[in-house]
C-alpha cells in the first residue's frame, strides 16, 4: 500500500454528531447505490415495465365497452385509475427489498460506517422514485398508443405524474415501516399486499362509484386512493385543479409525517 | 504499505485501543457472553480465541456498535461504544464473518460508494478504490459482478474496504475461515502489513495455529467467558514444557493405551480428535522409558512417537477441558448462521 493512500491520520476531526449537511449527501450516495443496483439487476424492473403495459391492455378491452360504452371514452377514466394503481403497487417492492437489502451482510457495514443513520433507509426510498417515474411514463405511453389524448395536455399530465410520484413515495414509507419491522421479504410482500389490494380496488379507479351499493361508495368516497385518481383524472382530462388533489397531498404530508418517524425508529433499534 | 507517519497520530503505541470491562450480551436464555474483559494495545495484534458459539462474534459486535451490550462498558482509544458511537465508527474498519459488500455490485463500484459515505469526492473516491483493488491484487476482477469471486477474493475486498478510512483500529471478524491454505497465509501477510503502519488490529478465530501465528496477545473465550489470557508463549507455559504423543496402531486399545499413559506419568491424557493419537505433559521424561515397556507388555503397538513443544491446540484442551469437537468443523457455516440470526 503505498503513503498516498493513508494520507496522516492526525488530520482525523472526531464528531459524535452528523451534520445534515452529511446526512442528505449519505442519502444521495445511497440512493445512487440503489441505482446502480437496478442498472446490475434489470429484472428488478419487471414489474414496472410489464404491469403498466400488461393492465393497461386487459382492463381497457375488457372492462371499456361494459362501462363507457367504448374503449375511446373509457381510456381518460382508466389510465388515471390503472396509474395510481400501479405506481402505488410498485411502492410494495420498496418495503420487499428494503427487507432483502437489511439482512444482507453489507448492512453490517453502513451500520459500522460514520455515516447518518438514517441514509441506508432514505437513500432507498429516493432510488425507487425512479421506479415509479418509470411506471408513470409507460402507462401514459401505453394509453397515448391506445388512442387516449388526455385534455389537459402535455403540462397537466406531466403535473398528474409528478403528484402522483410524490403521493407514492410518501406511501413506500409504509411498506418501508413494514419492511423494517418484518421478518422477511415474503412477509412483507404478504402484509403489503393484504392492505394494498382492497385500497385500490375499493376505489373509483376502475368503475364509476355510483353503479356501487350505497355502504361500499361512502367507503370508496372515503378512501385516499379515489381522491387521488379524481385529482389526476382533473389534471389530465381537463386541467383543473380542485380539492381532490389538496385532500391528495395533504394526505400524503400526513403519512410522511407518520410513518417516517415511526420507521426511522424502528430501524434505529434494529441497527 | 510503509508510512510509519501512522505511528505520531494521536495514539501512541502504549495507548488502550480497546478496553471492556465485563461485557454481557443475553439471546433469550443464552448468555451468548458472560463478562468479557479484553485491553488491547495500540499497534498490536490482538487474538480472540475460541470454538463456535462462544461468543466471539458477539463481543466483536458490540465493541464495533453493532450490538449494545446488556451490561458492562467498553472504550475504543478512550471513546465509550454506546455514548460515542459515532466517534467511535470514525475510528474502526470491521470486516464481518461473511463479507459485508454489495453482491450485486462491481468490487470498484463497492469501494465507491464506501468512500462517498465515508466523505471522498467522486474523483478521490474512484481513485482510492483503484488503489485498494491494486493492493489487494483485484485489479483485473475490479469490474466483475462479485457472485463470481471466490471466497478469498471476497474477504481480500472486505478488508479492502475497512482500510477506506484508515482506521488506526480494525476487527477482523474469523478472517480466513473457509479459505484454503493458499489463501490463507496471503491474509495473514496483509494482516502483519496492516500492523506494520501503526494499525491495531483484533481478530477472532477459531484456527489455534492462526491465534499463534498472528497474535501478540491471546485471549481464550468459551461459553461467553474469557478463560485465560496472555501471550501464545505464556498461554503455552502455562501447561508445561513439552508433551508426549503417541499414536496407537490399533484404535482398539486406545482406551487401554490412554490408562496406561496416565497410571505411569501419573497425569491426564487427551486423546486428540485425528483419530488415534494420545497427548499428555511430560514432566517427568524419566518416566517415558517405564511407560515404552508397561506398553510393549500390554501388547500395544505404537506406529509414531514423538516429544513436542506445546502447542496451542494443548492449551485450548488444558484450560476449557474440551477440544474443539470434531463435528464443530464441517458445520462451522451453518452454526455461525444461527449466531448471526440471533444477533
Amino acid at each position: 500500500m503505498s503513503s498516498t493512500i493513508m494520507k496522516s491520520g492526525t488530520e482525523r476531526r472526531l464528531k459524535n454528531r452528523t451534520s445534515f449537511g452529511q446526512t442528505v449527501r449519505n442519502s444521495l450516495t445511497m440512493a445512487y447505490r440503489g441505482l446502480l443496483k437496478l442498472r446490475r439487476t434489470p429484472e428488478q424492473l419487471f414489474d414496472v415495465t410489464f404491469q403498466p403495459i400488461i393492465f393497461t391492455l386487459m382492463f381497457t378491452y375488457i372492462f371499456g365497452g361494459a362501462i363507457s360504452g367504448d374503449v375511446a371514452s373509457y381510456l381518460p377514466v382508466i389510465i388515471p385509475g390503472i396509474l395510481v394503481q400501479t405506481v402505488i403497487t410498485t411502492s410494495v417492492v420498496t418495503g420487499v427489498q428494503l427487507r432483502e437489502d437489511m439482512d444482507k451482510g453489507v448492512f453490517d457495514r453502513f451500520k459500522s460506517l460514520p455515516i447518518a443513520r438514517i441514509a441506508p433507509l432514505a437513500g432507498a426510498l429516493l432510488a425507487d422514485t425512479v421506479r415509479y417515474t418509470i411506471a408513470t411514463v409507460l402507462t401514459f405511453s401505453m394509453g397515448y398508443v391506445m388512442g387516449y389524448r388526455p385534455g389537459g395536455g402535455l403540462g397537466y399530465v406531466a403535473l398528474a405524474a409528478l403528484i402522483v410520484i410524490v403521493c407514492s413515495w410518501a406511501i413506500s414509507w409504509i411498506f418501508a415501516f413494514f419492511g423494517v419491522i418484518a421478518r422477511s421479504a415474503s412477509g412483507v410482500q404478504g402484509i403489503s399486499m393484504i392492505v394494498l389490494f382492497p385500497l385500490t380496488f375499493l376505489s373509483n379507479a376502475f368503475v364509476p362509484v355510483d353503479t356501487m351499493p350505497g355502504w361500499l361508495q361512502w367507503f370508496v368516497n372515503i378512501n385516499p386512493i379515489s381522491h387521488l385518481v379524481t385529482a389526476v383524472r382533473d389534471l389530465t382530462n381537463s386541467g383543473t385543479v380542485g380539492w381532490d388533489l389538496t385532500i391528495s397531498l395533504v394526505g400524503a404530508a400526513v403519512i410522511v409525517a407518520i410513518f417516517a418517524p415511526i420507521t426511522v425508529r424502528a430501524y434505529m433499534r434494529r441497527t | 504499505m510503509e508510512h510509519a507517519n501512522r505511528r505520531n497520530m494521536e495514539y501512541s503505541p502504549g495507548d488502550l485501543a480497546v478496553e471492556a470491562y465485563g461485557l454481557v450480551k443475553t439471546f433469550g436464555d443464552n448468555r451468548a457472553v458472560d463478562g468479557v474483559d479484553l485491553n488491547v494495545r495500540a499497534g498490536t495484534i490482538y487474538g480472540v480465541l475460541g470454538p463456535n458459539g462462544a461468543g466471539k462474534t458477539t463481543t466483536i459486535r458490540m465493541l464495533a456498535t453493532l450490538l449494545k451490550p446488556d451490561a458492562g462498558s467498553a472504550r475504543i482509544f478512550g471513546h465509550d461504544v454506546l455514548t460515542e458511537s459515532q466517534i467511535v465508527r470514525q475510528l474502526i474498519g470491521v470486516t464481518g464473518q461473511y463479507a459485508s459488500v454489495d453482491e450485486s455490485l462491481s468490487a470498484t463500484e463497492n469501494l465507491i460508494i464506501f468512500s462517498r459515505l465515508l466523505g471522498l469526492g467522486r474523483t478521490e473516491a474512484r481513485r482510492k478504490a483503484g488503489e485498494l483493488l491494486e493492493e489487494f491484487g483485484l485489479s483485473e476482477a475490479a469490474k466483475r459482478p462479485l457472485k463470481h469471486f471466490s471466497g478469498g477474493m471476497r474477504r481480500r475486498l472486505d478488508l479492502a474496504a475497512s482500510l477506506i478510512a484508515q482506521p488506526p483500529l480494525i476487527f477482523l471478524d474469523e478472517p480466513t475461515t473457509g479459505l484454503d491454505p493458499r489463501t490463507r497465509s496471503q491474509m495473514w501477510d496483509t494482516i502483519r502489513r496492516l500492523v506494520k503502519t501503526g494499525s491495531t488490529v483484533l481478530l477472532t478465530t477459531q484456527y489455534l495455529e492462526e491465534a499463534d501465528q498472528l497474535a501478540d496477545r491471546i485471549a481464550v473465550i468459551d461459553y461467553g467467558r474469557v478463560v485465560a489470557e496472555g501471550t501464545a508463549d505464556e498461554l503455552k507455559m502455562s501447561v508445561g514444557t513439552s508433551s508426549l504423543h503417541l499414536t496407537v496402531q490399533d484404535a482398539v486399545d486406545m482406551g487401554r493405551a490412554r490408562h496406561t499413559v496416565e497410571q505411569v506419568l501419573g497425569v491426564h491424557a487427551n486423546i486428540s480428535p485425528e483419530a488415534g493419537k494420545i497427548t499428555a505433559p511430560m514432566a517427568n521424561a524419566g518416566l517415558v522409558t517405564d511407560l515404552l515397556i508397561e506398553l510393549r507388555t500390554a501388547g500395544i503397538g505404537l506406529s509414531e512417537m514423538s516429544v513436542q513443544k506445546p502447542t496451542l491446540d494443548e492449551v485450548f484442551l488444558t484450560i476449557t477441558g474440551h477440544g474443539v469437537k470434531e463435528d464443530d468443523v464441517p458445520s462451522s457455516n451453518e452454526s455461525n448462521d444461527r449466531e448471526v440470526t440471533r444477533v
